[in-house]
């Protein structure tokens, strides 16, 4: 029984987060395959407390049409700034199959 | 048109369902079967025999075939084709008018087109190889409750494979040692766990108290990590009517998905439950016990391709498709053709997967494969490969065996999942750099590290008995 670990649970934040955090160039490289899948990028960001929400608030509009990955990072970060204690999610609009291709959490709150 | 005089005898076959030159209609139901003949009957005889007996004709004339348009009724065979290295059997093509067949039943469908023919005498094994549903026909049908989107929406699963898990031991466990288990794979970071298709309500456990148990699990595992959670209620029961009381008290429960197995259940309960399903917001999982009975011989049977189409139309918001690498049977090529049948609006035809007919969905919704079976964390990465995002991916043993327990072994495949998922988005070979990308992530995971210790040596690799006819040989 000695080598057995315990598991303890901690909250999680959908695709990704058993991972530890990205480094910024892993997160780059996210940013680009959304890009390259065709899908719109979308920010969006909350309490923690009401994370399990559905609707998150958005950070502006979905970035339609966006390619670039300096673009998408700089607007992850305004909105971290402006919301430290806030998660905040970035997402890809899929308008074909009117779902999200992707979203995970890239700032964790407090 | 008082034109045909009644003689009463028998007539072959041909003479009446051998067209060569009819072009299928747009609205024309199309079979593909390939068929095995007794010896010294000949391919054009045994083709029109088939369209004969699953459509309008019976062995001998009767005066009452005068009184309709027989002609508008009937089955046609109309093209015949060599099996590729099997020259034992042939396909036949048969188009049948869309009129043959009640709208919105996929019952009627197969009542005729796997009916008293295959227990025909001229013919020595029979199997129906594909189905081309028109569009005119799938409108009729409900399908998928929910379908993908919807239930990836409800979910809050995005941009990878969701996984599951089956509870094990498949039989015996009291209903609140199964709810502990449950707990345990969900909050360890799976998304659904799930009855083992025997599960139903056996005196061990009852169906009422795994539900309560159940929901308690998730309702537990899902405050703890923030993240939603499902367990597949099997309602599949003795009637149609207890079934359905299953259903609602899950609904009651709050839970977002039940399941069934269409084959056992039978597809009129199937398709009953989907609607309720529909009705209710509740997801639908798909179980097919029962279906290598029908899919696995190579020259008798049902092609497990024509199952996932029955199976879309009846409506199921998941089907178990194979794995491609676990412990059980599936060719790959075989196994994407029938997972783009389940998922896809459109799928042309391509006989290197075996699909024999264009199939247009139209707007119904797809249904997520379901791979699950003999597979560990060392198979993600060519899981996620094959699969892609539209999955779920369901490892029983896999989770419930790790040294340390069931929720150290779903974090485990957890971790897996998502470096690999991961690690293609960033451009890198599942397949050839699995073992690397799964080392790493380990460095961060004792869980993941454990697993793959455990598991390391295990591979399934006996051959498979139904290959495709462009590989037999």
């Amino acid at each position: 029984m000695a080598e057995i670990q315990d598991y303890i649970s901690t909250p999680k934040y959908e695709t990704f987060s058993y991972l530890p955090p990205m480094s910024p160039e892993k997160l780059r490289r996210q940013i680009s395959y959304l890009i390259n899948q065709g899908w719109n990028p979308g920010i969006e960001h909350v309490e923690p407390a009401r994370a399990s929400a559905y609707f998150w608030y958005m950070w502006k509009l979905p970035m339609f049409g966006e390619q670039s990955v300096d673009v998408v990072l700089s607007e992850l970060e305004a909105c971290h700034r402006a919301h430290p204690n806030h998660h905040v999610r970035l997402l890809g609009y899929d308008n074909y199959s009117q779902s999200l291709g992707t979203s995970f959490v890239v700032f964790r709150g407090r | 048109m008082a034109a045909k005089k009644y003689e009463a005898g028998v007539k072959e076959y041909r003479q009446t369902y051998w067209m060569p030159e009819y072009a299928p209609l747009d609205s024309d139901i199309l079979a593909c079967f390939k068929i095995t003949p007794q010896a010294g009957v000949d391919r054009e005889e045994a083709a029109a025999a088939v369209a004969a007996e699953s459509s309008t004709g019976t062995w001998t004339t009767v005066w009452t075939d005068l009184l309709t348009d027989l002609d508008y009724y009937k089955g046609r065979a109309y093209r015949i084709e060599d099996v590729p290295g099997d020259d034992t059997c042939f396909y036949a093509f048969v188009a049948y008018p869309i009129d043959l067949f009640e709208e919105g039943s996929v019952v009627n469908v197969f009542t005729s087109l796997v009916g008293n023919v295959f227990g025909f005498k001229a013919i020595r094994a029979l199997r129906l190889e594909d189905v081309r549903f028109p569009l005119h026909y799938v409108k009729t049908c409900g399908g998928p409750p929910h379908g993908i989107q919807v239930e990836r929406d409800k979910m809050n699963k995005y941009g990878r494979p969701m996984l599951g898990c089956t509870i094990k031991p498949k039989l015996g466990l009291s209903a609140k040692n199964y709810g502990r288990a449950v707990y345990e794979c969900l909050r360890g970071g799976l998304d659904f766990t799930k009855d083992d298709e025997n599960v139903n309500s056996q005196p061990f456990m009852r169906w009422r108290d795994r539900f309560l148990f159940v929901a308690d699990a998730i309702h537990t595992a899902e405050a703890e990590t923030g993240e939603r959670k499902g367990h597949y209620l099997n309602v599949t029961a003795p009637t149609a009517e207890d079934m359905l009381e299953r259903a609602e008290f899950a609904k009651e429960l709050d839970m977002p998905i039940v399941m069934h197995d269409f084959l056992t259940g039978g597809f009129t309960a199937n398709t009953s439950l989907a609607n309720w399903c529909r009705k209710n917001g509740v997801l639908l999982h798909i179980h097919r016990a029962m279906h290598a009975v029908l899919d696995r011989n190579p020259h008798h049977g049902i092609h497990f391709r024509v199952l996932t189409k029955a199976l879309r139309l009846s409506g199921g918001d998941h089907l178990h498709s194979g794995t491609v690498v676990g412990k059980l049977e599936g060719d790959r090529n075989a196994t994407l053709g029938w997972i783009d049948l389940m998922r896809e609006s459109f799928i042309p035809e391509d006989r290197s997967r075996g699909i024999m007919f264009d199939q247009d969905w139209g707007s119904m919704p797809g249904v997520i494969p379901v791979a699950s079976g003999g597979i560990h964390v060392w198979h993600m990465p060519a899981l996620v490969n094959i699969f892609g995002d539209d999955s779920v991916l369901q490892f029983g043993g896999g989770t419930l065996g790790h040294p340390w327990g069931n929720a150290a072994g779903a974090a485990a495949n957890r971790v897996a999942l998502e470096a690999c998922v991961e690690a293609r988005n960033e451009g890198r070979e599942l397949e050839r750099e699995g073992k690397e990308i799964l080392t790493n992530a380990a460095k961060d995971s004792p869980e993941l590290k454990i697993a793959m210790e455990t598991w390391k040596e295990i591979k399934f690799e006996f051959d498979t008995v139904d290959k495709l006819d462009v590989v037999n040989r």
